[in-house]
């Protein structure tokens, strides 16, 4: 049962060159590692999220991990869009109606005891799904009071989470993320490398036996959380997993005690992808060639030394260990200082709350007919049924039919009303070129903060839009977190030219896509109106202010509210024609100070 | 059920532990809000908690009344029972904590006509919610910041008035209600409407712990409690059975803590500096350091009590800045630094 990579074609993986170090040699034995490790102990590591695009790799993967689980463990695959009814349970509408009394539905979360859950597209899962996966999970029950029902089942799962997000911005919610102990990336591997995997059912299943005797020392212990704690990990959720799964990957390798080859494993699987620094007193150059092949001989070879080590020295053994599998992309994000703390992945996916306009403060029940779009709202019609049950038995007695089912007629149906409230959405839309910077980004940004805090106050959400140099760019797509908005705000950089045209552009597709969805965008432009860069990124004054009020007369035909802060010194010409163009409001504000801004636009925007 | 882990086993977080045993002690204090990091242990703490409180007395009743409350916080059947001169026959039974989990229905919540009653025997019944199994006890909401509005709503007007009113599906009832309001959540999935945060009594902020043997502590307590949840809550039986005392002991002696004038005083400086709005946080700071004061032992309300417990009840009543991210708190230090002297 040896990990390392042995067939030569992963070899070549190497010269080909772009998998980046790291996530080059030994990906795929580590992810089918982590497949093993996690059906090993399910409940004791929460699983795996699993980010790759659909395709050949990732079903190998998933049919691999499949077969390693035990047979009669039940395995559930939940679809992004699963009600709350499915996933947690419910009223059962057929049995209820057969039997004539309530009768409860088995939700996949309790169907999963044991088992595995699949989430399907799980990077677009929303806060309100992810937040009961994570109750049943913390809790081990599925709590449920739902349709007149009031049941706690034990449940205990591990979640495959298929992540299919594209780039840093899309991707799990870190309330999962932080729950499941592996992070496994199959975006590099290759269809001919994923092919080995060297654990078969039994091995798990002998694995599982030997795991309760498994223990981490009080060295290993440190090592595995000082090592957490250099590489920046804040979650102890992290350190835990590294436990469990060094005791995990013992047990697998069919030894009776951890040895330092394991917290190696915990370190590379569990703590590297989690690092979001690296150890202080380390130097590493972004360049450094990827980690030699030869690495996991190397820590057998360390193995037998390690047994009389100091804490410390095992400690920087499984640093190492972690080290050699950050992805080389990450190192040098690291020194340039540029990653985040925390990916911000938090919510504020886009719509994620709109999404659901069945969610809206029910408006009531009302007595109905069935039309497609109306949800029929069971419990109600049920109710509405009862009292006529005893009246409706004897009549078809009285006809000669003896049945205790319970009779819906047509005159039961109660349909629920949603109000739907439609949510507001303010798009910062924020010149951060050279003229506006000089004159006044910095009073800007106070006054975008102040905006921002009166959103927070009407729980609207808010989106950032920046031009600047060639184009525009979306800083933050709507959102709650205000938080996230100030942040990014703060760091935004002023300088360049006024792509005007750009930016309006910009906003005009995200405030379509928030009307699309139900909401209502409001767009603010805060400019000095100096438009100098065309749509094409040539510059020109002429063109770029044209194709600016074209941009403009968009936003007035699409009848979208709006509003222009001239943030040039002086009122300009151009900024009062912008607005007219918008149908928008103007806003010259010589001298704005934050308050006046804020003042204003409540006053525009009710 | 699943085994809690013990209360007395959870490491650090010193300032959440002080205000849920703060609001064990003095329910009227108006529950508390726990707000922070992942994996620190939030809902670990409460429900620890739950398990160790000690037991009531309670009215074999639908709403578990107190035989010995006034008549306006009986549920009409113990009114009428005592009305009619009979005797309230009560027993001991465990504190209620009920967790309101997300994606509750509005019907459990607060109640509604009990469908199975309705449709066997077509009979017209009021089903107790999650509202009534509340009363006396703790309502724990995880996740309190995702809990759909509408549900708020209801809750906020209970959590006030201390009565649920369903008027719905031709039912017309009033029940008690009252209960210590737990919330926990992660600030980074959304921020908390105000009007909710406002009912909170204390607010208390987690964070991980930083330093390396705490860390290395939790996690091997965790594991150890994975592994035997049994033999681990044995072996805390009687840490946690010292906290179940203290409890009892800091309830009894609760209503005999003084408060002196100068302590009010100090107290309504504190407020004024700080600017919070309307008399609730001076109130709730009062409290808060009378339980404390109950909860240590000591008959009388002193400087101390108020230090130790004024972030906790005034950090979320300043008035907000939502974009100042570790503003309030740091505000309220620097407010008692100033009034009391370092």
């Amino acid at each position: 049962m040896n990990m390392t990579a042995a067939n030569p074609a992963a070899d070549q993986g190497v010269d080909a060159g772009p998998p980046p170090a790291g996530a080059g040699l030994s990906a795929w034995d580590d992810a089918v590692l982590a497949a093993a490790l996690m059906s090993v102990d399910p409940v004791g590591t929460g699983g795996v999220a699993l980010r790759a695009l659909a395709g050949p790799v990732r079903e190998q993967w998933l049919s691999l991990m499949r077969d390693l689980q035990p047979p009669e463990a039940p395995h559930r695959r939940i679809p992004l869009h699963v009600s709350d009814g499915r996933l947690l349970g419910g009223l059962d509408l057929a049995a209820t109606l057969n039997a004539g009394r309530p009768i409860a539905e088995r939700g996949l979360l309790v169907e999963a005891d044991g088992g595995l859950v699949e989430l399907a597209m799980a990077e677009r899962i929303s806060a309100h799904t992810a937040a009961r996966l994570t109750m049943a999970f913390d809790s081990g029950e599925v709590v449920l009071e739902r349709d007149g029902l009031a049941m706690r089942t034990p449940s205990r799962f591990a979640v495959v989470a298929l992540d299919e997000g594209v780039g840093e911005d899309e991707g799990l919610l870190n309330a999962l993320l932080d729950r499941l102990a592996f992070h496994v990336d199959l975006t590099h591997i290759r269809v001919h490398e994923a092919i080995a995997c060297d654990y078969d059912p039994e091995d798990v299943v002998q694995a599982r036996a030997r795991l309760a005797g498994l223990t981490l020392d009080e060295e290993q212990l440190e090592a595995l959380c000082g090592t957490a704690l250099a590489l920046g990990i804040p979650s102890l959720r992290a350190s835990l997993f590294a436990c469990r799964v060094a005791c995990a990957s013992a047990a697998l390798e069919g030894r009776d005690q951890v040895e330092a080859e394991d917290l190696a494993v915990a370190a590379r699987l569990v703590l590297a992808p989690r690092a979001t620094q690296l150890p202080p007193s380390e130097e590493q150059p972004p360049e450094e060639p990827p980690p030699p092949p030869e690495e996991p001989e190397e820590q057998e070879q360390n193995q037998s030394e390690e047994q009389q080590q100091e804490p410390q020295e095992l400690e920087d053994t499984v640093l190492d260990a972690a080290k050699a599998a950050i992805p080389a992309d990450l190192l040098s994000q690291l020194q340039l200082g540029t990653l985040r703390r925390s990916r911000s992945r938090a919510t504020g996916k886009a719509g994620a709350i709109q999404n659901a306009p069945t969610r809206g403060r029910p408006a009531g029940v009302l007595r109905g007919e069935l039309r497609s779009g109306l949800k029929l709202n069971v419990v109600e019609t049920l109710r509405a049924a009862a009292p006529w049950q005893r009246l409706r038995r004897e009549e078809r007695a009285r006809r000669g039919i003896e049945s205790s089912r319970i009779e819906v007629r047509q005159d039961d149906f109660r349909i629920t009303r949603f109000k739907h409230r439609s949510e507001t959405t303010t798009i910062f839309m924020v010149d951060a070129s050279g003229s506006s910077a000089l004159h006044r980004l910095a009073e800007a940004k106070g006054a975008v903060e102040m905006l921002l805090a009166d959103c927070y106050v009407r729980r609207d959400q808010v989106a950032l839009i920046a031009f600047r140099g060639k184009g525009a760019e979306v800083l933050l797509p709507p959102t709650r977190s205000l938080v996230r908005a100030k942040r990014t705000l703060a760091g935004l950089p002023g300088g360049g030219g006024t792509p005007l045209a750009s930016g309006i552009d910009l906003g005009m597709m995200m405030a379509d896509s928030i009307q699309r969805r139900g909401g209502t965008p409001i767009l603010i432009l805060m400019t000095d109106g100096r438009a100098n860069v065309a749509r094409d990124g040539a510059g020109g004054r002429a063109r770029a202010f044209d194709e600016a009020k074209a941009a403009a007369r968009a936003v007035r035909a699409q009848e979208m509210s709006a509003m222009v802060i001239d943030t040039s010194p002086r009122p300009q010409q151009q900024g009062r024609e912008l607005a007219a163009e918008m149908g928008a409001r103007y806003l010259p504000l010589p001298h704005a100070d934050a308050g006046a801004l804020n003042q204003a636009v409540r006053v525009a925007t009710g | 059920m699943p085994i809690p882990f013990p209360f007395s086993a959870v490491v650090a977080q010193e300032e959440m532990k002080r205000s849920l045993l703060i609001a064990a002690i003095d329910p009227s204090i108006g529950g508390v809000l726990v707000f922070g990091d992942r994996g620190t242990g939030k809902s670990t703490a409460i429900r620890g908690l739950a398990a160790l409180l000690p037991k009531m007395r309670a009215v074999d009743c639908t709403y578990q009344c107190d035989p010995e409350a006034s008549d306006d916080v009986l549920c009409e059947d113990c009114r009428a029972k005592r009305a009619a001169g009979r005797t309230l026959k009560s027993r001991q039974v465990p504190v209620p904590v009920v967790d309101l989990p997300l994606g509750a229905t509005e019907d459990r919540v607060i109640g509604a006509l009990d469908l199975e009653r309705a449709l066997t025997k077509g009979e017209k019944a009021f089903e107790p919610g999650l509202l009534a199994r509340a009363h006396r006890g703790f309502l724990y909401i995880d996740e309190v910041n995702l809990l759909e509005d509408h549900l708020v709503d209801s809750l906020l007007d209970v959590a006030a008035s201390g009565q649920n009113l369903v008027e719905r599906e031709g039912l017309s009832v009033r029940h008690p209600a009252r209960f210590v309001l737990v919330g926990s959540g992660n600030p980074e999935e959304g921020e908390l409407r105000p009007q909710l945060q406002d009912r909170f009594g204390l607010s208390v902020e987690v964070k991980t712990p930083q330093d390396l043997p705490t860390r290395m502590k939790v996690v091997r307590l965790r594991d150890a409690f994975e592994r035997d949840p049994n033999a681990f809550v044995e072996k805390w039986k009687r840490q946690d059975g010292k906290v179940r005392r203290q409890i009892q002991k800091a309830r009894e002696l609760l209503p005999s803590v003084e408060v002196p004038d100068a302590t009010l005083e100090r107290a309504g400086e504190l407020c004024m500096k700080l600017g919070t709005d309307g008399l609730r946080g001076e109130l709730t700071l009062i409290r808060a350091a009378r339980g404390l004061a109950a909860l240590q032992g000591d008959t009388e309300v002193v400087d101390r009590h108020l230090k130790e417990v004024a972030t906790s009840a005034l950090r979320h009543r300043l008035r907000r800045d939502p974009l100042d991210e570790s503003g309030s708190t740091s505000r309220v230090e620097r407010a008692v630094a100033e009034l009391f002297g370092e």
